[in-house]
This record gives C-alpha cells, sequence and structure tokens, in this order.
C-alpha cells in the first residue's frame, strides 16, 4: 500500500468526546442531506446543510429542538437509532457528515452502502448492542457532559458514564487503512497486473 | 450446490485481501451526473484515466427537466452538473447518452432496454436502485462515489461478500395485485433493514409467471429493504425479453450466450443463510401510510395502532404519522390526495403505462388532482405513441411529460409542494422525497390510476 496525501486521509486510533444524540431509527440518507442539495460537483460544503430539513425551517431560520441546534449537545461523535443510513446510496451523506465534524457515528445497525460510504471518508461506524446504545442515550439524557471513548487499535468502545466497554467489528484490513490513514483506490491500482491476467483468464 | 448469487460473485473475484474485501471484477458501470463529479475529479487529482472506457455507459437522468427538454436546463446548478458530466465523457472517452438523445432515459430503465445489461454480468452504479438489473440474472448493486472512482481507475470495487437470502412465493398473483405490491408487501414483512447485509434472491411460482418488466420492478425495490441487491434466476421470459436487443449478442454469440446463462440457477439443494416463504395469494394491493417504504399495508387495511409497534420504535412511528398528518388506527381508504406521480426506475415503462392507461380509459382524472406522467425513456414514449396510449391518456385529461428520474426524488422542476399528499409509483417516501413537506403515499401504477380518476386512495379492483 501506498502513503497518499489528501485532505480526507486523517489517522484515527482513539478518541473520547462527548456526543451528539439522536434517538431517530431508520435515519435515511435524504434526510442526512436531502436531494435538493446533491447539486454540488465537489465534494465541500456538505456540513452547512447536514440534516438540512429537521435542522433548519422553510425560511431557513434553525429549529430549535432540534439537536444540531441546542448548544447543550456537541462533540465528534454522533449517537442515532438503529438502520442508519438506509435508502439512497449517495455519499454525499459521509461528506456531509465529515464536513460537520463527526469523526464516529454509533449506531445498533447501518445500512450496508452508508457504512461503505462513511469508511471511505475514515468516519468510524461503531455498532452497538441495542442495550449500550440505550444506556448511551439515558446517559446523555441525564447529563450532556458525558463522553465515550472510542479505541480503534483494540476495537473496544467505552461509555465513559457508566464505565461499561463492548468490543466492535471491523475488518483487519479496513482498520489498517483507518491507522495509516490510507485508501482503497492506491490499494487497487497496484493490483493492475492482476486485473489484466483476471481478464485474459475468463475470456 | 451453488446459489445463483454464489456462481456470478465466484466468477468475477480478483483476489481477496487476507482478512479483508474482495477485489470484484465489474462487467460493466452506469454513471449519472449526481454521484460522479467527484470521482472523475479524483482521476484528475491522480493523473488517471479510465481502465476499460468501454465498459462505462454515462445517462444524465436526475436532473432532467420533464418539460422543454429542447431548451437548455434553466436551473443553472442543475445544468452545470449536466455539463459537468457531458465534459468528463468528452475527456475520458467514455459513452455518453445526453438530455434528449434517443438513448437518455433513467439509467435503470435504459440499460436494460439496449442490451447493455446481461445475465450473468456484475454491474454497479452511483446509485442504490442499480438493484434493478439484477432481474435478469445478474450482481448488480448501488456504491458510493468513492467506490465509483474505483470502478473508473481499475474495473474493480472492494466489497465484503453479503449473505445470501432467499425470498419464496407461492402461488400467482391475484387478479388487480401488480409486481410493485408484491414488493411493497415484502418490505412491509421484512421492515426496511430487514434484508441489511444480504444478497435477495427472488424466486416461486409467482415470481417465474412474471414479465421481465415485472420482475424489473420487484428487483429495483431491493434496496428498501436494505438488501444489497436482488436477483431473479434468467429463464425463458428473460432471453425472449434480450434478444434482439441492441447491445445483445447475435447471431452464433446469441446461441452460445443462451447455453451459458441457463446455468445460472441456483442449485437443487444449495443452502441459503436466511430462506423465507410467502403465500403471493396474500398479497392485496398496497400503498404506504408512512415515511419508509416499510410502513406499507393492504389498502383496505388500517394503519397500526402506536401500540402495536415496539417501544424503542414509538418515537420514529409518531413523528413519521405527524409528518404524513395520519393517525394511527385510521383507514387509508377515501382519504383525498392532490398530486399522482407514474414514472421512476420503479414504474416508468410500457406495461406501467399500459396498465395505467387501461384503468383510466374511458374514465376522466379527477379535477382537483395534478398528474405527471413521466415515461422511464424516450424508448417508452415512443411505444407508448406508436400503441396510441397518449391518446387515451389525453381524452382522459392527463398529459405525458419527457423522460427523466423527476418527482421521484424532485432534482429538477417536478416538486410535491408542502403538506399536499402524492400518490406516487416510486421507490421512497421518505420525508421531503419528493420536495420540502411533500407527503408521498407508495403504490403501484394500478392504484395510481384509481387515486387519479377519482381523487382519494381507492382500491382498484372496486
Amino acid at each position: 500500500m501506498g502513503e497518499l496525501e489528501g485532505a480526507n486521509m486523517e489517522k484515527f486510533i482513539t478518541l473520547t468526546s462527548t456526543v451528539v444524540p439522536l434517538p431517530i431509527e431508520n435515519v435515511d440518507t435524504d434526510q442526512i442531506i436531502p436531494a435538493r442539495f446533491l447539486k454540488a460537483t465537489s465534494k465541500d460544503g456538505f456540513g452547512d446543510n447536514l440534516f438540512r430539513d429537521w435542522r433548519y425551517d422553510k425560511n431557513d431560520q434553525p429549529i430549535a429542538s432540534f439537536v444540531l441546534n441546542n448548544p447543550t449537545y456537541n462533540g465528534e461523535i454522533l449517537v442515532a437509532g438503529k438502520n442508519f443510513g438506509s435508502g439512497s446510496s449517495r455519499e454525499h451523506a459521509a461528506w456531509a457528515i465529515a464536513g460537520y465534524g463527526f469523526k464516529v457515528v454509533v449506531s445498533s445497525f447501518f445500512a450496508d452502502i452508508f457504512k461503505n460510504n462513511a469508511m471511505n471518508n475514515f468516519v468510524l461506524p461503531v455498532v452497538v448492542s441495542e442495550e449500550f446504545l440505550a444506556e448511551i442515550f439515558d446517559g446523555v439524557n441525564a447529563n450532556p457532559a458525558i463522553t465515550l471513548t472510542i479505541n480503534l487499535e483494540e476495537q473496544i468502545i467505552t461509555n465513559n458514564s457508566n464505565g461499561k466497554s463492548e468490543s466492535f467489528q471491523i475488518n483487519p484490513y479496513k482498520k489498517e487503512c483507518f491507522v495509516k490513514g490510507l485508501d482503497d483506490i492506491d490499494y487497487l491500482i497496484s493490483k493492475k497486473d492482476m486485473i489484466e491476467r483476471y481478464e485474459i483468464a475468463r475470456v | 450446490m451453488k446459489t445463483l448469487f454464489d456462481k456470478i460473485w465466484e466468477a468475477h473475484v480478483v483476489s481477496t485481501v487476507q482478512d479483508g474485501p474482495t477485489q470484484l471484477y465489474i462487467d460493466r458501470m452506469y454513471c449519472h451526473e449526481v454521484t460522479s463529479p467527484q470521482a472523475f475529479d479524483g482521476l484528475r487529482n491522480r493523473g488517471l484515466k479510465v481502465f476499460r472506457p468501454s465498459q462505462i455507459t454515462c445517462i444524465p437522468d436526475h436532473n432532467i427537466p420533464t418539460i422543454n427538454q429542447e431548451a437548455p436546463i434553466a436551473d443553472p446548478i442543475s445544468k452545470k452538473q449536466v455539463d459537468t458530466l457531458e465534459r468528463n465523457t468528452k475527456e475520458f472517452g467514455l459513452t455518453h447518452y445526453h438530455m434528449g438523445h434517443e438513448k437518455n432515459g433513467i439509467i435503470h430503465v435504459v440499460g436494460p432496454e439496449n442490451g447493455l445489461s446481461l445475465p450473468g454480468m456484475t454491474m454497479v452504479c452511483g446509485d442504490s436502485h442499480t438493484s434493478t438489473h439484477g432481474a435478469l440474472g445478474a450482481v448488480a448493486f448501488g456504491i458510493g462515489t468513492s467506490e465509483v472512482e474505483m470502478v473508473l481507475a481499475t474495473q474493480c470495487v472492494f466489497q465484503s461478500r453479503p449473505k445470501t437470502m432467499r425470498l419464496n412465493f407461492h402461488g400467482r398473483l391475484k387478479a388487480g395485485v401488480t409486481s410493485k405490491d408484491l414488493a411493497l408487501y415484502v418490505i412491509a414483512k421484512m421492515t426496511t433493514g430487514g434484508a441489511t447485509g444480504y444478497f435477495v434472491e427472488y424466486a416461486g411460482e409467482a415470481i417465474r409467471a412474471m414479465s421481465m418488466e415485472e420482475r424489473l420492478t420487484v428487483c429495483n425495490l431491493s434496496i428498501e429493504m436494505g438488501a444489497r441487491g436482488g436477483m431473479i434466476a434468467p429463464d425463458e421470459v428473460t432471453f425472449d425479453y434480450i434478444k434482439g436487443r441492441e447491445f445483445a449478442p447475435k447471431g452464433a454469440e446469441w446461441d452460445a450466450a443462451v447455453e451459458k446463462w441457463k446455468a445460472l440457477k441456483s442449485d437443487e439443494g444449495a443452502t441459503f443463510d436466511k430462506e423465507i416463504d410467502f403465500d403471493a395469494t396474500d398479497i392485496e394491493p398496497m400503498v404506504t401510510y408512512g415515511t419508509n417504504p416499510g410502513m406499507g399495508m393492504g389498502i383496505n387495511e388500517s394503519i397500526p395502532t402506536l401500540e402495536s409497534i415496539d417501544e424503542a420504535g414509538r418515537i420514529s412511528f409518531a413523528k413519521s404519522l405527524e409528518y404524513m398528518g395520519f393517525n394511527a388506527g385510521e383507514k387509508m381508504l377515501g382519504k383525498s390526495i392532490d398530486y399522482v406521480f407514474l414514472g421512476s426506475c420503479t414504474n416508468g415503462r410500457i406495461e406501467d403505462f399500459r396498465q395505467f392507461t387501461e384503468y383510466v380509459k374511458g374514465k376522466k382524472k379527477a379535477d382537483h388532482v395534478i398528474a405527471w406522467l413521466v415515461p422511464g425513456s424516450w424508448a417508452v414514449d415512443k411505444q407508448i405513441k406508436a400503441e396510441g396510449l397518449d391518446k387515451i391518456l389525453t381524452e382522459a385529461g392527463f398529459e405525458l411529460r419527457q423522460p427523466g428520474c423527476s418527482a421521484c426524488l424532485a432534482m429538477n422542476d417536478d416538486k410535491v409542494p408542502a403538506g399536499k399528499y402524492a400518490v406516487s409509483t416510486s421507490n421512497r417516501n421518505f420525508e421531503g422525497r419528493q420536495g420540502p413537506g411533500a407527503r408521498t403515499i407508495l403504490a403501484g401504477p394500478l392504484v395510481a390510476a384509481a387515486a387519479a380518476v377519482n381523487g382519494c386512495i381507492t382500491d382498484p379492483r372496486a
């Protein structure tokens, strides 16, 4: 694998942060970034429109009850209800989450395409049990200052409000990409001779 | 003993990273204007060319207006995105069916109808409804823009191998029940995340009895239960559909291809990670009442009560009904609607227009209903006119628009206003999907036709 330099390539080992809770299930990528904001031809600026229609009213005024507009909650970890990122394959959803400043999304269940898109943008999706997720929501409800620690090397997430930990899954290849800040395209390009051999062999 | 999925997947594995994903070879990639510009930028930044240009087909569809396509696109941001695709295809030497081209239309309609999508292939597109093409007996799935860049650069993607699931449909669909109803029924049973992590094969008598276009509708909606993709083993229906299409094999090559395609089926005794049986005769015309495609019900049923929902899901359920302006426990029948949309990669094919037209023939559109009838491609438009369906539609008070994704996701001007109800043959009823504040009721072409004529939710069999 060759090193690649780029704005998005940030190395990730451990993170301790307060959390932003979003206890809604089946959050689809149309909510994360509505279709009318997909017309850009670069990856920049999507964070401003993250959860646009939950965050702003039709006059573009912030909706006070939405969590991103509540100064009580902030941090680099978004915690969401199960089946986060369902629906459209738009990678703009991952760009919006990364652009807003989240480095980790915690849920009990992620949609497949979103999970790939998040990882390809160095946003770590962490799958926890339903109980662990419920305890985070209860904890942050009682005290918005609670923190989670994500240790990627050890694959452990800790809820620092009650000291409970869970291990989470990530395949070793992707983990190495995260830790070293590498991306798939470099790896695939380094395998071009293998691709050409495959093409010849299948004819 | 292998499943259909195993056979196609394994034939496309270039390598497997130790403890990591599979490097999968992609036979064909489709690109549209929304999810490709950043991928082409990525290639430029890395100083790369497209690795296999002949295997990429580019078609703008999401932003395309459905009136006055002869004129330049009025919205400057939409125009820039569509122009950017054209510029990229020129720079990288790729096939491009521009707006107004006879082969322009929605990618998932154009691919199969031109014989670009074939059995046994792997196909991807930066679009979750790429699952549509699996109906031909292929492994087809949606990908993100980083993955589009991978395919442009190497004709491969990295994917974890999904688990396999087979859904068996015993018996036949009843009269007046469409393949869209079957799909909405299954999604309601499975829930919107119920097939996440799986690749689904649809099988059984009801599937075998379907036309190719009905199968395309079923596979199209696989993603709405979270599945990575959906597929149906090819048979005579498939071969008859493909034969003679422009990019399909011809002559001796055709015979050899069909021989090969006949082996594309799950072996007797092959095991799936999950297998579920359904009785197709249980299925009624369907409508959705909520804000994800899993919130569907038979048209004569009632919306679930709050107490019947899992405790963890109650906040989301209540939020959903509040958005829709519906009450738990009430009927949908007779509810007044404002818009009807016939079209999209789900139901924008000729058979959908035939069904809709058959229902409205000799009737009149309700005065208060605004109806958008959008063919999935110029080829569909041509066929509608060749069959004289346009005349019947005009007599019933409808007009035909020009092809594109249109009100399915409202990236063009076809937006349903806030608070208005749309009965839509598309695939998603998410909040704001058809315009900020728009309320979408998903249904098949017959329920859409009945709603357009009666101005309210109506059982098309009544």
